[in-house]
């Protein structure tokens, strides 16, 4: 008897440490991939990168191999990025308000939540064919515009359920002490909410802008592609995505590790992007009631 | 406008009893109202981009539709839009196959790290943990795509292939008729790397709703932490899974760039995971030039994006409605 409730507990710590094991390799798996991208990016990036190339359109014969660069995709991007985020805040700040004050876990509120996660949801070349239709049915043509608004509807779910998941952790005696003083619900909207919100509006600007500058599938529809940098919201625009797409498919070696340099230049944006993020939600969590 | 503004009064009334009437009241009652009224027109944008996403892709896609017929594009066999063949079915397989290869191999990864972060971490190592997902999550599909191109490719077509060729070439799903590298399973392992975050942080937020005292019961009555999550817990959250499983399935089916860039985009119906295949999605991103100028061919292509469309968005709605109400007894306990 002794002997085998013996050899059972052996068994099961030997699983346990067994399993242990593997749960470890599993998520040393998933972080060194990480590592691994960076690094290949990294080097692989590097040794084409110059000033000539964050500094220069490309010029004639660029995509044959002869100098230039891809400001324009990087002009671009940022424009659309920027441009794309600044849209998507003037819908998502009141959203994410109005599910606070008003909504709450109300059966709206959760209407809105769902559709909110489900439009994120929706694969980016959904949302490019989408674009797509609506220009052909209006008569426009790939636009810096159209690339920005597409960017919003991408990055709205995005932004709205950031900052939503932050103001949720809102101490609801804020709330209730101002209600209880006689304020209405809009007062607390603006008073106590947007200070409160004030790490999640940051934290949800980095991430959208993050989305939107990486984002290729949608653009490749909405903005096109162009070798000059965009003067106006009617002209097309190159974007860094798709820069590092077409200079990858180019039968030329030089063009390809172009290609690599343009993708660590968009890995870098992404990386900074990341890092300030975090860094400033954690400034600004200082100044917020816990 | 005279009747609201009754009812405001009478708000004013009962809120200002007992102390000197304030006109202000109403004019602060009105603007909340008012206020009310503009934040929910905002809601309404979320709910209706999501029909009119799908009405706009409807009636774009609807010549070709009505000229065809659902099943003729959906299960024909030839894509050739100059003779204005229209079948969807080698696409739909490839899109079915990269899915399947990128979950079966992201799913026993992300279930292990997750269980592992939820049931065995200390702080500082999920503290650790979190910010590689965030930046696994933020890093853009088409640098996944380049990754794909340098690493996985090659390391499919040099070390995998000739592996499985020799030890398992007679079972037909592994064996290799196109050595190039170029294929389903390089686009499976790079799509198993992209959704992983996702998956793991859903899987994660579901096992933290398990209540602790599930856990201290199990522990104390003698059992080792494995078996708690085996027989207590895995139970307990196994629709909560499934669910986040769903979930990473419908963002691997509508990558585009980063699948594109590494599958080879052949259109065939696949038979082997080192087939080339041609995803749906990496149809539409490649034809969008010519789209115009054969007739039909845009429509066509729309008509794809929109079966992607509601296939996502099932399940999606039915994997969030899923996680929503488990985090809800989270919030409720």
């Amino acid at each position: 008897m002794g002997f085998l409730t013996k050899k059972r507990w052996q068994r099961r710590h030997l699983v346990e440490t067994f399993m242990k094991f593997i749960m470890r390799v599993s998520l040393f798996i998933v972080a060194g991939s990480l590592g691994l991208i960076l690094w290949i990016v990294v080097v692989r990036g590097l040794p084409s990168l110059s000033w000539e190339m964050v500094s220069q359109i490309p010029k004639g014969g660029y995509y044959m191999g002869k100098g230039g660069g891809i400001l324009n995709a990087i002009i671009g991007s940022l424009y659309l990025a920027a441009g794309g985020t600044l849209l998507a805040m003037i819908f998502s700040v009141p959203i994410a308000i109005y599910l606070k004050t008003y909504l709450g876990d109300s059966k709206w509120g959760q209407y809105v939540r769902l559709s909110l996660d489900v439009l994120w949801g929706i694969p980016s070349i959904v949302y490019g064919a989408f674009g797509f239709a609506l220009m052909i049915s209006l008569g426009m043509r790939a636009s810096l515009l159209a690339g920005i608004i597409i960017l919003a509807f991408i990055e709205l779910p995005i932004m709205t359920r950031a900052m939503d998941e932050v103001i949720r952790r809102m101490p609801e005696d804020l709330e209730h002490a101002a209600l209880a003083l006689g304020s209405t619900k809009f007062e607390v909207a603006l008073r106590i909410v947007t200070r409160q919100m004030l790490p999640g509006i940051t934290t949800a600007i980095l991430l959208g802008f993050g989305r939107g500058i990486g984002d290729a599938a949608s653009v490749l529809f909405t903005a096109g592609y162009t070798d000059r940098i965009p003067t106006s919201l009617m002209r097309p625009t190159a974007s860094l995505p798709l820069a590092v797409f077409f200079q990858l498919s180019s039968p030329y070696p030089e063009v390809r590790e172009r290609g690599y340099a343009a993708a660590l230049i968009l890995t870098v944006i992404v990386l900074v992007v990341s890092f300030s993020s975090r860094w400033l939600s954690a400034r600004l969590n200082k100044y917020t009631v816990k | 406008m005279s009747q609201s503004n009754s009812t405001f009064s009478k708000q004013s009334n009962k809120q200002t009893e007992g102390r000197p009437p304030r006109p202000s009241v109403s004019t602060r009652a009105r603007q909340d109202q008012a206020a009310r009224r503009t934040f929910f027109v905002f809601t309404l944008l979320p709910v209706l981009l999501i029909l009119f996403i799908a009405i706009a892709l409807f009636i774009r896609s609807w010549p070709i539709i009505s000229a065809y017929g659902l099943s003729d594009l959906l299960f024909g066999e030839v894509w050739r839009p100059n003779n204005e063949q229209f079948g969807f079915w080698p696409f739909i397989l490839g899109t079915l196959w990269v899915t399947t290869v990128g979950v079966v191999l992201a799913v026993p990864l992300c279930l292990l790290a997750s269980i592992y972060l939820a049931e065995y971490a200390h702080v500082k190592m999920r503290s650790f943990a979190k910010p590689i997902l965030d930046l696994l999550a933020a890093i853009p599909p088409v640098v996944y795509g380049v990754w794909g191109l340098l690493t996985i490719v090659p390391f499919v077509d040099d070390v995998l292939a000739p592996l499985f060729d020799r030890w398992l070439g007679s079972v037909s799903i592994f064996k290799v008729n196109q050595p190039t590298g170029f294929g389903i399973l390089s686009a499976g392992i790079v799509l198993a790397v992209m959704i992983a975050p996702l998956i793991i942080s859903v899987m994660y937020e579901i096992f933290s709703t398990v209540p602790n005292d599930l856990r201290h019961a199990s522990l104390a009555v003698g059992a080792t932490r494995w078996q708690t999550i085996r027989n207590i817990i895995l139970p307990q959250v196994a629709p909560g899974i499934l669910a986040a499983i769903v979930l990473g399935a419908s963002r691997a089916l509508g990558e585009t760039i980063a699948v594109l860039m590494v599958v080879g985009n052949i259109p065939q119906v696949p038979t082997s995971i080192f087939d080339s295949a041609y995803p749906l999605p990496a149809l539409i991103a490649n034809n969008y030039g010519e789209m115009m100028s054969i007739p039909l061919y845009d429509a066509a292509l729309l008509s794809a994006a929109l079966v992607l469309l509601i296939v996502i968005l099932i399940f999606n709605i039915l994997s969030m409605l899923v996680i929503q109400r488990m985090l809800r007894r989270k919030w409720a306990s």
